[in-house]
């Protein structure tokens, strides 16, 4: 288990550093999350619609979207140099490989999240003040879902045609439960509900956190194999 | 009797079925007292959807024995159960609107288990494009079994979320923990609809796996759209 760990963060690191030093990623990415959000103001009527209750929708599309940018990426770096082969010869684990592309999609995601979050506050001016805490738990469960799947497919339509139009055609459906539970939480924290009311929903997307968790660490290995 | 025609064979007998199924719907079971001769589309309705994920969970279980096994006969299977799910879930979102105009006053409403259906349908023309994207046969079989069983997790979430997002749609009367609140005139239209229906499903899947041994022995490989 440690050793698996170990694998996985030599993995995540690498990806990590990769991502840091030439920044392209991560920066088109924050910038089409400020540009999502930008669009987003022009494309509702402000007299017609209070924000507050466009607000979760907002969010959310917003980091849909961002999230699904960032898992384009996940292993299409890998492509060049046959660096996918290397990565499959070396004496790592296929669950280590797995939760290493894992843990760096998440911070790639977060960081993003991490701009997303105070832009959409700064733009909508939403008050998350007081629900700042639970909002980013379940920001934090609802990506971690998304991740943990989009992960997997991205592994799995590395080697097809139209790799980067079928990822998103084959994730979306899977994104739509926690997506339902996170605007369903995020409306109720936005509109000054006690969390006791959104527990429904917390269950449902902490269950699909480990369902999908636990299958995609399972359902990998046989994706990347040749 | 070769297998092609044995499939032909059991879909004109469920062709036939289906036929009386009609005849018994509209002639020899009651109106319904609120719902009017709309109620009648129940009978086509529910069985298509409940073939619908049934053939979702099919092809699932279709994919963890492939993986462990690598037979090519749960592949084959795999595919046709997909085609057959995605034929049947467009009988379920085309008849569910005609019933929805005249109850509800609408074609669509975004309503959990409409939205449920739509995503179904988006999971299977999903699985059939990983699977024209692919060209190496065995491959093809690998990602479109992890692309299966990761579909058959979600259809839980998908029913857990009916039950947590406001419905329109009638509860189910059917398949439910208590006993069917049915009169048994309806109950036993609805059962010998849902025998024809299953019996659809195993001529058409039949015909579809023929087909694809055909396909295969002369060696043409896969077309694109497999």
């Amino acid at each position: 288990m440690r050793e698996l760990i170990a694998q996985a963060w030599t993995v995540a690191r690498k990806d990590l550093v990769l991502e840091f030093r030439t920044r392209t990623a991560l920066v088109s990415a924050v910038v089409f999350t400020a540009l999502v959000l930008t669009v987003f103001n022009f494309g509702r009527d402000p007299t017609a619609v209070p924000t507050i209750d466009l607000a979760p929708t907002i969010l959310w599309v917003t980091f849909t979207f961002a999230a699904m940018l960032a898992l384009n990426r996940a292993f299409q770096l890998e492509l060049e140099n046959q660096a996918l082969e290397g990565l499959l010869v070396s004496p790592l684990s296929r669950t280590s490989l797995y939760w290493g592309k894992l843990i760096a999609n998440l911070v790639f995601v977060a960081v993003v999240e991490g701009v997303g979050l105070p832009l959409f506050v700064l733009f909508f001016d939403v008050p998350v003040g007081r629900v700042l805490v639970p909002l980013i738990g379940v920001i934090a469960l609802a990506t971690l879902g998304f991740v943990a799947v989009g992960t997997l497919f991205s592994a799995l339509v590395i080697r097809t045609r139209f790799a980067e139009l079928l990822l998103v055609v084959i994730l979306l459906p899977f994104l739509v439960p926690p997506l339902i539970g996170a605007v369903q939480v995020t409306a109720r924290l936005l509109g000054g509900r006690p969390l006791s009311e959104s527990v429904g929903y917390l269950k449902l997307l902490a269950a699909y956190d480990i369902v999908f968790v636990s299958l995609a660490s399972f359902l990998f290995r046989f994706t990347v194999d040749e | 009797m070769s297998l092609t025609q044995k499939g032909r064979w059991i879909t004109v007998v469920a062709l036939v079925c289906l036929a009386a199924v009609y005849v018994r719907a509209l002639a020899f079971t009651p109106v319904e007292r609120l719902q009017g001769p709309a109620q009648k589309i129940f009978y086509l309705h529910v069985p298509a959807a409940i073939w619908t994920e049934a053939a979702m969970i099919l092809v699932g279980l279709a994919g963890i024995f492939y993986l462990f096994l690598k037979d090519p006969r749960l592949d084959r299977f795999a595919e046709a159960s997909a085609e057959v799910g995605t034929v049947f879930a467009t009988i379920v979102l085309t008849t569910g609107p005609i019933w929805g105009k005249p109850i509800w006053g609408t074609w669509w409403t975004w309503d959990a288990r409409l939205t449920t259906t739509l995503l179904l349908f988006f999971l299977y023309v999903g699985y059939l494009l990983v699977r024209g994207a692919v060209r190496d046969p065995g491959l093809r079989a690998r990602y479109a079994a992890v692309l299966g069983i990761c579909g058959m997790c979600l259809v839980p979430f998908i029913h857990l979320s009916v039950f947590l997002f406001r419905t329109l749609h009638p509860q189910p009367i059917i398949l439910k923990p208590s006993a069917p609140s049915l009169p048994s005139s309806m109950l036993a239209t609805w059962l010998f609809s849902l025998a024809a229906f299953t019996l659809l499903y195993v001529g058409f899947v039949t015909q579809r796996y023929a087909l694809s041994l055909v396909r295969d022995a002369h060696g043409g490989g896969s077309p694109g759209h497999a």
